[in-house]
């Protein structure tokens, strides 16, 4: 039996072949087929089998890069991704109980667009949609869209982040508004009058801000979750304000328990709401620091992260994460340092580990993603209580 | 000397949101539901259909300041669906209409090759403009585009999505574990465009699709629209579904393609078609007749006349005769679907045949909102489908049923075999592709 209130939520990031750069070179890796659908299905099928609360999936308006601020030119690395949202379409048939929350970036896109496509996920998978927002202050980002001249990006300098994470806010904001637009009774086939929708349940959001403005209402009728679950990756103040305000969950990356506790005492102070998941990037097994070490040598650079780097056994790995929980992380999003291999680590090693100590699920509880995770299905803003 | 008959192209439109499609009925499913589309989809695979096609609207239409209330409303975000399709179809091609004035050609670029990779390659794109002020309202940018932009617009967005469609080499993904190269260049997807609509560079993110280009359909059927597709259209989405206007419209663009060094056969004609079956033809007849009353009911026929007329006509009894009311000219009252044209000579127009048929306001809008385009036996209906390819009318047609989702069933029941009898319709698949489908490979 496990106790609700120590059940931790587990989530994998799925990127590419994994995290470390040369995960492609395992040989377990599978680098010709990551441009196929089948693919991704079978990291998807693992994932659920391992009854883990969601995958994320990685995206970018770019190259990927081993440079911060712009493509490089290695030859060596994996290059290349899918749309995150079209691919979590593509995957949500074939999965029955697995969150899909695919990456999709505010800076240069129409929030009414992904706003939409995230609503229309959930509707495709039946109420297991969220988003991962992200930015993009890339110059060499903006200039795949020619609208706006970005300068070179330097992630310290405050002036240059800040609106970027306020324009992400209100894309935030539109989409939840727009997802709120139609009441969840608008539709009401009403032979005698020949109305099919009351209009009266269905609301222009009047969004006017600094960076856009959108009328509304949804294209999409209300979703089964209402509003999909909306997460956010934030490192720094500016990021948790963004994240306390805008999102369902969020994910950090403290580098010890002690750290953990401070980054959670922060975002604690801006929302009590929020879920706070802690990342790490991880490589499991007896032999983790050797195979991390050959992976290093093909590189050619040690492994680098944001998040913390996790070498060791799934025992291990499970003392780590029920002691960050302790310090308020409530749940964690996994990144597989090589897929298949450490995905598989995960799914069928850690969470029975997990299990035996009574932390994690025996079986899915919920078919919504919101359920999964405890988040209550929200009320439409505009419904009034008929 | 007789030319080889032609074949036959077929694809199925998810029912849209304006009155063709009837709610009323009870057998009339969900819009939104995941489970309506894979219906269709599966049905138009059964019948080895070429494609599968969904439409776009980015805001909701409004009469008389208000959004219309009485036709289907809400709908999903086309590639997000199609997308999901790809994963319980195996062959149906999968076309999604976007509109190339609120997107931007890097972002939309990147999806439909994404679609094409997981669909391996299926992906279709409906390019659609659009100048409106009020579907801007929903966008950054506003309702920018002046009218006569719309089409140079689209014509750099397509040019510039083949650049970044082409931008990887054909051999640029290596993924060779051994020598430790997984592309075979450092400057893999770069590309770089400056045109009078877009002025961009840097790297793509997809190797290239299938299909190498996702299949581009065009609809506009404007002079500009029919020259946009001729120069870079590979399927047109036409409304000329009578023999004598199809022939017409059928020379009048494949006469254009030659000015681009193209083929007839490189751009496949396709009018959208409506249907009633019967057992015999008179049954036929009552069956359209009465979908036409159910896609016609009394507010819907005194919506279309304010919408011709300019002004609030709800006074009006849709059962009685057309009264005598001058339409207001100076604004309209409707937003946000396609324009009707010149209102005063359509008021005209329908008052004539109001008076000299004896027409009710309801049988007036019943009449000159038009009928199936097919009607008959389904035997009759083959022929007829038949006759308008071999008389160059059509290359095929993309049926639009009046049911959300069991509308296309008795069509592929019925009369798919008798086309594949006749030998003008494939019996299976022979590609894999959407292109193969279209014969435009």
């Amino acid at each position: 039996m496990t106790d609700q209130h120590q059940a931790l939520h587990l989530a994998v990031a799925l990127d590419g072949a994994g995290w470390h750069p040369a995960a492609w070179r395992e040989s377990s890796a599978r680098p010709s087929q990551l441009f196929s659908a089948r693919y991704w299905a079978g990291l998807v099928a693992e994932a659920e089998r391992g009854l883990l609360d969601f995958v994320t999936i990685e995206d970018a308006l770019g190259l990927q890069s081993a440079g911060f601020d712009g493509p490089d030119e290695r030859v060596d690395q994996v290059r290349g991704r899918f749309d995150a949202v079209l691919l979590a379409a593509r995957l949500a048939p074939l999965t029955t109980s697995i969150g899909l929350v695919p990456t999709a970036t505010v800076t240069h896109t129409e929030p009414f667009h992904v706003a939409i496509g995230i609503a229309t996920l959930d509707h495709i998978s039946g109420g297991r949609a969220g988003w991962r927002p992200q930015i993009s202050g890339r110059a060499a980002e903006a200039r795949h869209f020619g609208r706006r001249p970005f300068p070179p990006l330097d992630p310290r300098d405050d002036e240059r982040i800040r609106p970027l994470f306020e324009e992400a806010a209100d894309a935030v904001e539109v989409a939840r508004r727009l997802w709120d637009s139609w009441d969840d009774d608008a539709e009401i086939r009403d032979v005698p009058t020949g109305r099919f929708i009351d209009r009266d349940r269905l609301h222009y959001i009047d969004f006017a801000g600094r960076f856009f403005s959108v009328k509304g209402p949804s294209i999409t009728p209300r979703s089964p979750q209402g509003q999909p679950v909306v997460t956010a990756l934030a490192h720094a103040r500016i990021p948790y304000e963004f994240a306390a305000g805008a999102a369902d969950v969020v994910y950090v990356t403290p580098h010890s328990a002690e750290q953990a506790a401070s980054i959670v005492a922060e975002i604690r102070e801006l929302s009590g709401e929020v879920r706070i998941f802690a990342d790490l990037l991880v490589l499991l097994g007896e032999d983790a620091a050797a195979r991390k070490a050959r992976l290093d040598e093909l590189d050619g650079a040690e492994l680098d992260s944001d998040a913390a780097i996790f070498t060791g056994t799934v025992e291990e790995l499970a003392d780590l994460l029920i002691a960050w929980q302790r310090a308020g992380i409530q749940g964690y999003r996994l990144r597989p340092g090589a897929v298949p291999y450490d995905l598989k680590q995960i799914t069928r090693g850690l969470t029975a580990e997990l299990r035996g100590r009574g932390v994690f699920r025996r079986a899915y509880e919920s078919g919504t993603l919101r359920g999964l995770l405890g988040l209550p299905r929200p009320a439409g803003r505009y419904a009034e209580v008929r | 000397m007789t030319r080889p008959r032609k074949r036959v192209h077929l694809a199925a439109h998810f029912p849209g949101v304006n009155n063709t499609t009837v709610w009323a009925d009870p057998r009339s499913g969900s819009q939104i539901d995941f489970a309506s589309f894979v219906h269709l989809a599966r049905t138009a695979e059964r019948g080895t259909f070429d494609f599968f096609f969904l439409a776009e609207g980015l805001r909701l239409r409004e009469l008389k300041g208000r959004i219309h209330d009485l036709d289907v409303v809400g709908r999903p975000e086309a590639l997000t669906v199609l997308s999901a399709l790809a994963a319980v179809t195996d062959r149906l091609g999968l076309a999604g209409t976007v509109n190339a004035t609120f997107n931007e050609p890097y972002e939309l670029a990147r999806r439909l090759s994404t679609l094409d990779h997981l669909s391996e390659g299926r992906a279709a794109w409906n390019v659609v403009t659009s100048s409106d002020a009020f579907t801007g309202e929903n966008f950054r940018r506003g309702g920018y585009l002046d009218r006569a932009d719309r089409y140079r617009r689209a014509g750099e967005f397509v040019e510039l999505s083949r650049k970044l469609w082409d931008s990887w080499q054909p051999d640029a993904l290596v993924a060779d574990q051994d020598s430790g190269r997984f592309v075979r260049t450092g400057d893999v997807g770069a590309f770089r465009h400056q045109g009078e609509q877009f002025t961009v560079e840097g790297r793509f993110t997809l190797p290239r699709g299938p299909q190498r280009h996702p299949v581009i359909i065009q609809a506009g059927d404007s002079d500009e629209g029919r020259e946009f597709a001729a120069s870079a259209a590979d399927v047109i989405f036409s409304r000329h579904g009578t023999l004598e206007d199809g022939r017409a419209f059928y020379a009048d663009v494949k006469r254009r393609l030659a000015r681009y060094g193209r083929e007839p056969a490189t751009l496949k004609i396709m009018p959208a078609a409506t249907y009633a079956l019967g057992d015999t033809e008179e049954e036929a007849a009552e069956r359209a007749a009465e979908i036409r009353r159910l896609q016609v009911g009394p507010q819907t026929a005194i919506a279309f006349l304010e919408q011709v007329w300019g002004r609030d006509m709800s006074a009006v009894d849709p059962d009685g005769p057309l009264p005598d009311i001058e339409p207001n000219l100076a604004d309209g009252v409707s937003q946000g679907r396609a324009a009707h044209g010149d209102r005063a000579s359509l008021a005209a127009k329908w008052r004539t045949i109001a008076d000299e048929k004896r027409l009710t306001v309801r049988e007036l809008v019943i009449e000159v909102t038009g009928r199936q385009t097919f009607i008959g036996t389904p035997e009759s209906v083959a022929r007829q489908i038949d006759e308008h390819v071999q008389a160059d009318a059509a290359d095929g047609f993309i049926l639009v049923p009046h049911l959300t989702p069991g509308g296309l069933d008795e069509f592929v029941d019925r009369v798919v075999p008798l086309l594949r009898e006749r030998g003008v319709f494939r019996t299976e698949y022979t590609g894999g592709t959407l292109r193969e489908h279209l014969e435009l490979t």
